[in-house]
């Protein structure tokens, strides 16, 4: 089902699905029926960015600003918004 | 609902995502699933409910909407996040508007779990406005004969439309069909069912033996083969149908080797709050013997989960005995359900007789030759309502609660 992720491409997170900080994990979580993802700093961090304005290559170059001393990040952005494309949890707009 | 629906499967997806690299460590010391069983009412009375038989004791002396909301607040800050609006039948209650509205402002993803009657456009609206995340709807079979039989109700219409009630309000439609003897043989139907109706999830449970249904248990149960059959017809149905819909299989335990890591472990993500204001650990926990639960009304929801003797009782495996204690497996299942191993030996600190392993697992055995017996398969079964709780409490119902060590 996952298609290959584009620089150009625009991503929002999918309906009935929420993202959100949790105080008390200090972790961000996605919330959908009868399940919760916890998500890692670094795939909070993409996906805190995916607001269905941003595309892809802006969210790559951020994270690249936001975090200069990470390496190899470009992939792993990329990974990141491969999973979660193919958990349906954001979706292309 | 059965157990199985109300939870676990929050708790493998939990989990599987901890297991695909996103997630972090699990946090194991926060109920991070609060389900409110807020009344023990129901208009439905389905003979695999399983909630306890002797509810009418607590149809009573429900919680106030107060009292609701100060648990709310006290669990939300303990880590709460994923809420269950349960029974019986939430809708019975006139105040659920508030609580849902005080659970979005509290930041819970909320679900109401609920049979669809007293579901109408202006309550539907007010959860909307008020920021509830989802509903869950119980359907019971494509037959109109077998919903109503199963049920003891006239409502297979009314669900259909409330189907169509929660779709056009924009709701994800979250379909929980128990699964039994009498609507096994129709799973590539009610698949296709859920799929007209615009499912996207549709959760297939297969009954679990507690309250009614355990009672119920030589007329619910299906045979081995009919359960293989119905895996076979949804691992296709999943495999050809390029639907969206996520279709879950809960399998039944009794024909599995191995038991269910009940609750994800005892007081390690899920808290429940019942009717009367009892903190659980997991649905059924008041049939163990010498276990007093803490109580809303009376104890700080931090100290029960956190420092009561019995929310710590079966916490990690301490607790286990030969032959769980050395099982290479016991971190996988944790010894099983207690509250199954007690109903059915007696003893509620032995390994679940589902287990192949285990001393008392030929009682399963029996429980699964019991459910083709003719005989036994002829007996009536025993509607969940408020006569027959009241008849299971008086003893007057003996005959078919006396071989289990507590009443279902």
């Amino acid at each position: 089902m996952t298609s290959k992720i584009e620089m150009t491409d625009i991503y929002a997170l999918a309906p009935h699905h929420r993202f959100q900080w949790e105080e008390a994990q200090q972790s961000y979580v996605i919330l959908f029926p009868e399940g919760m993802v916890k998500l890692h700093g670094g795939a909070g961090e993409v996906l805190k960015r995916v607001n269905g304005k941003a595309t892809v290559g802006d969210i790559v170059a951020e994270l690249k600003a936001a975090f200069p001393d990470a390496e190899e990040i470009e992939n792993d952005i990329l990974g990141m918004f491969e999973l979660a494309a193919g958990k349906f949890w954001i979706r292309k707009v | 609902m059965t157990q199985n629906s109300l939870g676990d499967s929050v708790v493998q997806k939990t989990v599987q995502a901890q297991n695909n690299g996103v997630a972090a460590t699990a946090t194991h010391t926060q109920p991070l699933w609060l389900l409110a069983e807020i009344t023990y009412r129901c208009p439905l009375h389905c003979a695999f409910c399983y909630n306890p038989t002797d509810y009418d004791k607590h149809t009573q002396n429900e919680l106030s909407t107060e009292q609701w909301i100060k648990t709310l607040r006290e669990a939300r800050k303990l880590g709460a996040i994923q809420l269950g609006i349960s029974g019986g039948e939430p809708l019975l209650r006139d105040d659920i508007e508030e609580i849902v509205a005080e659970a979005h402002k509290l930041g819970y993803y909320s679900n109401l779990i609920t049979s669809g009657v007293g579901l109408t456009e202006k309550r539907i609206q007010a959860f909307k406005d008020g920021g509830l995340d989802h509903i869950q709807l119980s359907m019971h079979d494509i037959t109109e004969e077998i919903n109503n039989f199963i049920t003891n109700t006239k409502t297979f219409e009314l669900k259909k439309k409330v189907a169509a009630m929660i779709k056009s309000h924009g709701y994800p439609m979250v379909l929980n069909v128990v699964i039994h003897r009498y609507n096994i043989g129709h799973m590539k139907e009610i698949l296709e069912m859920a799929e007209a109706l615009g499912a996207d999830y549709i959760e297939l449970a297969n009954t679990q033996y507690y309250g009614w249904s355990l009672i119920n248990r030589n007329q619910l149960m299906p045979s081995k083969e009919q359960v293989e059959e119905a895996e076979r017809i949804t691992n296709e149905y999943r495999a050809k149908s390029g639907s969206k819909m996520k279709v879950f299989f809960v399998v039944p335990d009794y024909f599995a080797d191995r038991p269910k890591k009940c609750m994800n472990g005892w007081g390690e993500v899920f808290m429940i709050v019942t009717a009367n204001g009892d903190v659980l650990p997991c649905h059924s926990a008041r049939v163990l013997p010498n276990m007093k639960f803490p109580n809303v009304k009376d104890d700080e929801l931090g100290w029960s989960w956190k420092d009561s003797p019995a929310f710590n009782k079966y916490r990690g495996d301490s607790w286990m005995k030969e032959p769980c204690r050395n099982c290479a497996e016991k971190e996988k299942d944790l010894g099983g359900c207690r509250c199954q191993a007690f109903l059915l030996t007696g003893d509620a600190e032995t390994a679940d007789p589902v287990c192949s392993l285990s001393p008392h697992h030929h009682i399963i055995e029996k429980a699964i030759e019991d459910a083709k017996n003719p005989q036994l398969q002829a007996q009536p079964i025993i509607f969940r309502n408020d006569k027959n709780s009241k008849k299971v409490i008086s003893g007057e119902l003996e005959e078919r609660t006396k071989e289990f060590h507590a009443l279902p």
